[in-house]
């Protein structure tokens, strides 16, 4: 719709008021993130003392200079001091003589020294940081510091060897059921065989059913077979969960396909083999990549079915996550950046073909 | 231009039918031998998995073909079909249709799978004190889950809908649906994080509150406090979706209804619940069917967040702990019977829905 459409639509307040609106919306759906993000990078020590957003421009007291307090003050009196007076105990904690200007003092009473503090404004002075990031990805020991600046030592999570287990999961899990689903989908869509129709209606059945209901039977052929924890048992379970809504998503567009060009095929001679890879897969394109984006995105960030048929043998980003959430509750600096690297892919994958996932979104959800 | 048929020897064509078949063998086998006996480089074995299991799947069709390409035309077309269908269906009644049947059976066996025990376990299911508290948390998910989702994804979409920067918008409101539950879990779980000395908090809803004037908690261990920021989850996670479907529905309304609307005098709140709502009333339903069938089966947030503790239990959750803690399956099955059957009236609505489409005339 264009912009000028959108101005007639409502007035200029209004406008205003829904950029506002919409904004607050923005903000709440991306600082949760943000947050992850920015504490990824930070130093551990600063991580357990202070916000995230203190890496933010913002004002904090900051030392300017000292001075000695005339010697002649009875300091067991009220003490003045730029015009202000109190008692010694209060300088001590630190008194505001003016807004913005704070003095304090230091050690005991015959010290006299008195610390002149000013609000300042502190703007991205973080102390920013690969290292938390070298941790989650290590295997062996590694060290970080504590609030306290004391060194401690945990084992590392070996996340560089989950992406890895992620990868060799995810891509497979998403080719191999659109291959399969593809093949089904033309033959639903335009070859004859005996149960077609009640087939069908039996996969539409299955799109909504819950897969916890699988979950048993299957981890016992699994065990029977031999295969938990291996990349072949995540493949076979994605593929079976994710066949469904494959197969519907992809007959709608297979069976939408003008009869023409298929029929002008028949007649050439072609085989049925030869027409689905010359012409219905390079024609379905569209539905495959909106399936695939789909697909990939579900099994990446899937953590059941990973949990059940793969359990600690080759651990998958999201079992490793879930894992130091358990074992490092409070290793912040280890848990966002761990985070974030689950996210780094899917997020990437989301918004470079974003268009195609909207359109397998709308396109999976029966119409009402 | 066409050839003259060629008669191919039946006994040639027999054996390149049994060399494609010895390949597939020797490719699926060898492939699985060598993917769980390599110990060399983690990078080469990935890529090694890519390429063996994308292409035995590919290789497993070119076999299929060569096999029903040899069956006389009579039937051919019928064999192929069956051929191409045929591991979508097998895979199909593999991993949901028979897994269906059999855990409805082991829903009536004890904990060994071995003896009847007739309805004791769904007796368990509905009286157990731990399943009634699951029962009533994804009850309040339900509710307050999919109400939050559905109206905060209908007030974005007709908001975006006016105005100029709409693609950025969503967009951003749109990004958490590509990451993971557990993600949001971490990302959530730093939100709520509690540090407890009074002087500064680390989580950004305890600063807030303590900014506030208020007193921070752990919040996660405060029953029915924690159930509503767990929903704050799933909403921040789904309200993405729910904005993109109804939107779309909203841009398919005629301008000329508004504009007609507009002409009578109707203002804004009134086209909004004459117009907009009755004419995507069918998007509205689909929408909140999906998220409702997403809060029944509810699992990761609750597994990462709580683990179920603190009140916070869900039916989905307390199925995983009754198989694979106390390794009850009779029980753990009667749960997943009862999922099912919490989804059935959804599924006999689709079938209804796609009756009506006729897909197949």
């Amino acid at each position: 719709m264009s912009q000028s459409i959108k101005a007639k639509k409502s007035g200029r307040l209004a406008t205003i008021v829904i950029t506002i609106v919409l904004g607050l919306f923005a903000l709440a759906w991306t600082v949760p993130t943000l947050g992850v993000f920015v504490t990824s990078f930070r130093d551990s020590r600063d991580i357990f003392t202070s916000g995230w957003w203190t890496v933010l421009p913002h004002e904090a007291w900051s030392k300017t200079g000292e001075f000695e307090a005339d010697p002649a003050v009875d300091v067991d009196q009220p003490i003045t001091l730029e015009g202000k007076t109190a008692e010694f105990s209060a300088w001590r904690a630190g008194v505001e003589v003016k807004p913005g200007r704070l003095l304090k003092w230091i050690g005991n009473k015959r010290t006299r020294t008195v610390e002149i503090s000013e609000k300042k404004l502190v703007g991205f002075g973080a102390n920013l940081t690969f290292d938390n990031y070298k941790n989650v990805l290590a295997a062996g020991e590694i060290k970080f510091k504590d609030a306290n600046g004391s060194e401690i030592s945990r084992n590392g999570n070996n996340f560089a060897d989950a992406v890895l287990n992620s990868l060799a999961v995810a891509i497979p899990a998403t080719l191999i059921p659109i291959l399969i689903a593809a093949f089904a989908a033309f033959a639903f869509a335009w070859m004859e065989f005996p149960g077609r129709k009640s087939l069908f209606v039996m996969v539409v059945a299955l799109l909504v059913v819950p897969l916890q209901i699988a979950l048993i039977p299957i981890l016992q052929d699994f065990t029977a077979l031999n295969l938990n924890g291996t990349y072949l048992a995540m493949w076979l379970a994605h593929t079976g969960f994710g066949l469904p809504l494959a197969v519907y998503l992809l007959f709608n567009y297979i069976s939408q396909l003008p009869r023409d060009i298929l029929e002008s095929a028949y007649l050439d001679g072609a085989s049925p083999f030869v027409t689905f890879v010359r012409l219905i897969l390079p024609l379905s394109v569209p539905a495959l990549a909106s399936f695939a984006i789909f697909q990939f995105l579900w099994v990446w960030n899937d953590y059941l079915v990973a949990l059940i048929f793969l359990g600690d043998r080759n651990r998958v980003v999201t079992l490793s996550l879930a894992a130091m959430v358990g074992e490092k509750g409070q290793d912040w600096h280890l848990l966002t950046s761990g985070a974030f690297l689950s996210m780094i892919l899917p997020l990437a994958v989301f918004f470079s073909l974003q268009r195609f996932f909207v359109r397998g979104l709308m396109a999976g959800s029966i119409k009402g | 231009m066409s050839s003259p048929p060629i008669t191919e020897n039946p006994l040639l064509k027999g054996l390149k039918l049994v060399l494609w078949l010895a390949l597939a063998i020797v490719v699926l086998a060898g492939g699985f031998v060598f993917l769980k006996e390599f110990q060399g480089n983690k990078i080469l074995l990935v890529l090694f998995a890519v390429v063996w299991g994308v292409g035995s799947t590919a290789l497993l069709y070119t076999v299929l073909n060569a096999v029903g390409e040899s069956f006389p035309r009579k039937v051919r077309t019928t064999v192929l079909a069956l051929a191409f269908a045929g591991p979508a269906l097998a895979l199909l009644v593999w991993f949901l249709v028979v897994p269906t049947l059999r855990t409805f059976g082991l829903s009536f066996l004890d904990d060994t799978s071995t003896k009847f025990v007739g309805l004791d376990n769904y007796f368990y299911a509905f009286t157990n004190a731990t399943m009634l508290e699951s029962f009533g948390n994804n009850l309040l998910w339900l509710i307050l889950g999919t109400a939050g989702t559905v109206v905060l994804g209908l007030v974005v979409a007709v908001l975006a809908d006016r105005s100029s920067f709409e693609t950025a918008f969503k967009a951003l409101i749109f990004m958490p649906m590509a990451i993971s539950f557990v993600g949001a879990g971490v990302i959530w779980k730093f939100i709520y994080a509690y540090k407890g000395d009074g002087v500064n908090e680390i989580g950004l809803f305890n600063a807030v509150v303590l900014a506030f004037g208020g007193q921070p908690q752990a919040w996660l261990q405060l029953p029915v406090w924690n159930n509503l920021l767990l929903i704050v989850i799933m909403v921040w996670l789904q309200t993405g979706y729910a904005m993109v479907i109804l939107s779309a529905a909203i841009k398919g309304i005629p301008e000329e209804l508004m504009e007609a609307a507009r002409i009578d005098g109707a203002g804004e709140f009134q086209i909004f619940f004459r117009i907009i709502i009755p004419s995507i009333m069918g998007s509205i339903i689909t929408v909140t069917t999906t998220i409702v069938i997403f809060s029944l089966k509810l699992f990761d947030i609750v597994r990462v967040m709580t683990g179920g503790n603190f009140g916070t239990n869900v039916v989905a959750n307390q199925f995983y702990v009754e198989r694979f803690t106390y390794q009850q399956t009779g029980h753990a099955s009667a749960i997943a019977i009862v999922l099912l059957i919490a989804i059935v009236p959804v599924l006999i609505y689709n079938l209804k829905q796609f009756g009506e489409r006729k897909a197949f005339s």
